[in-house]
């Protein structure tokens, strides 16, 4: 991909490697900007390589970046990074962004890895009154589940499309948003993941009567 | 082994085929002639290489030209062709006449990843990237070639996500070695992806459209997600720092939503935030999608709002609507044709 054809990165280094599901990373790196909840950075394993984008998953005050991804094994980037070690270089933008959060009762909607943002928003002091609703196919996917519920409650709200248990919503999130009489149209609705999720979810929000002005949507591009 | 596809190829691509293959670079060259210049379909036809070589480069290549299967012709001449790419993925291209002129509207992605609230390709979701053949294709394969005119990279997929593929079929498109047209005749559209943007200004001379829709950052993330991403004022700062040079055009494309981006508010602010660009905007009617919460706004209004612009000082143009009994705008055919994958989504 080549979305990112100019971008100018700068040069930081791998605190830790953490394997958090199958395949699935928390990458940790010397923080050495300022950030808003919700920004993301360029990332690239040399200078002149094409970066990708990720969320920011630590919150405002820790000392590291953290990022989190998943491997994609057709892609160029994701295995070369699963394999970094503690030591070694990366090349990161300075954050930007502004998929910011509020302080208000928003609902979070997420897949998978798209939880990021809303993990540094939690981490960030800015979970009061927030509902969770987290997409994933099984148990395994639901990353962070108990720091999310802990804080959250029942307003942490997995929707397990693959794995019945009788702690998650049985089914996907957009069975779970077409059935769930807890919309209002008061809210903002942040939803993040892939553009086919979030257009999808962003439809049946409409449908359901939330102005389209009250959706903020981060799509991993 | 499936063999490879020579056409899309730019002349350097060409000459590491040949030197590879043990002919002499020249050969590229001939290559490039047959398949840009003359248009022939074939290895087979390619009539000043030998035979020999002609055999031994049919062993590992072919000259691949999918047909389209499908068009439909809208009663004011606008014709939309239906590509396929790959198995159940389709592309659109649009022929557009209108007198002297005659444009065809190109995809340069199967889908979009972008998300834009108004769009119909963005409800199919991402499937992958053209190759520089399968955009030159919908070019060269056009009945209508020889009245093509103009070509924009308006159909489905943003280009400068693609950016690679859509660069080399620019310089097919103008290079001596290939059709040699002028950048001019070329206008490739962004929703201001600037990284990409930046590169496409330095490495190609074609035109510049720029999907803008609102003035303001906070409705027009509501309109486009990717406005989260890189925001306004620093794309708008990036074409301000750029030296266009007198034959290059950037033109800003304004859908017009009832209510919603059609106020004298949003007037005033497009002349603060264009101020010391020189440009056109495009005003467009919107035809609705389904289940879309959008509605255009009226012909009156989208006068009005013409006229409050130009009294600005803005070059303010009316893009005619075409084809709208064919539902020309992108995506509409193909999604209707589209069989969903069957992808078990995660969420």
């Amino acid at each position: 991909m080549n979305t990112l054809g100019k971008i100018s990165l700068f040069k930081t280094t791998v605190e830790e490697v953490k394997e958090i599901s199958k395949d699935v990373f928390v990458l940790s790196f010397l923080r050495t900007e300022e950030f808003i909840p919700g920004q993301m950075l360029a990332l690239a394993l040399k200078p002149d390589n094409q970066p990708r984008l990720y969320s920011i998953a630590s919150g405002k005050e820790d000392e590291q970046y953290q990022i989190l991804f998943n491997i994609q094994h057709q892609g160029y980037l994701t295995p070369r990074l699963s394999k970094v070690k503690v030591g070694d270089e990366l090349f990161i933008s300075k954050p930007f962004g502004s998929f910011y959060g509020s302080m208000e009762a928003d609902w979070w909607i997420a897949a998978g890895t798209g939880m990021a943002p809303f993990l540094s928003m939690l981490k960030s002091g800015m979970a009061e009154k927030k509902t969770l609703i987290h997409g994933g196919r099984d148990k395994a996917s639901f990353y962070f589940s108990d720091v999310f519920k802990n804080i959250l409650k029942e307003k942490y709200i997995p929707c397990s499309s693959f794995e019945k248990t009788d702690d998650y919503f049985q089914g996907r999130i957009t069975s779970f948003l077409k059935k769930t009489k807890e919309l209002s149209r008061e809210r903002n609705y942040f939803v993040c993941g892939s553009s086919e999720f979030v257009v999808d979810v962003r439809d049946i929000l409409i449908q359901r009567g939330i102005p389209y002005q009250q959706i903020i949507a981060e799509i991993y591009f | 082994m499936e063999k490879e596809n020579l056409f899309g190829k730019t002349l350097i691509e060409l000459q590491e085929i040949v030197v590879k293959a043990g002919f002499p670079k020249f050969v590229a060259k001939q290559l490039t002639d047959w398949m840009y210049k003359k248009r022939i379909r074939s290895i087979e036809e390619m009539r000043n290489l030998s035979k020999p070589t002609r055999e031994k480069l049919a062993e590992n290549y072919t000259l691949n030209f999918p047909a389209f299967t499908n068009v439909q012709e809208s009663v004011d001449g606008t014709k939309k062709y239906l590509f396929p790419v790959k198995p159940h993925q389709f592309i659109e291209a649009a022929y557009i006449p209108e007198g002297e002129r005659a444009t065809l509207c190109v995809s340069s992605q199967v889908g979009c990843k972008m998300g834009c609230l108004f769009c119909m390709t963005g409800k199919q979701g991402f499937q992958g990237n053209l190759s520089s053949a399968e955009i030159l294709n919908q070019i060269f394969s056009l009945p209508e070639f020889d009245n093509l005119t103009n070509v924009v990279y308006m159909g489905m997929g943003e280009p400068l996500d693609n950016l690679d593929e859509v660069l080399k079929s620019i310089e097919i498109l103008t290079s001596d070695y290939g059709l040699a047209w002028s950048p001019k005749r070329i206008t490739v559209s962004t929703i201001g992806i600037i990284p990409a943007m930046k590169r496409f200004l330095e490495q190609s001379k074609a035109n510049l459209a720029v999907s803008l829709h609102s003035p303001f950052e906070e409705e027009r993330k509501k309109l486009m997600p990717i406005e989260s991403v890189y925001h306004l004022p620093k794309l708008l700062d990036t074409i301000r720092s750029f030296e266009f040079g007198g034959q290059r055009r950037v033109s800003f494309e304004y859908i017009m939503f009832k209510g919603e981006n059609d106020q004298q508010r949003h007037i005033n602010e497009l002349a603060r935030i264009l101020n010391g660009i020189k440009c056109r905007i495009n005003l467009i009617r919107f035809h609705p999608i389904p289940g879309t919460p959008l509605e255009s706004s009226s012909n009156e209004t989208i006068l009005r709002f013409q006229n409050g612009l130009k009294r600005k000082g803005i070059v303010t143009t009316i893009r005619a609507s075409r084809g709208e009994d064919i539902f020309a705008a992108c995506g509409l055919l193909s999604t209707k044709e589209l069989v969903k994958r069957q992808k078990n989504e995660d969420y």
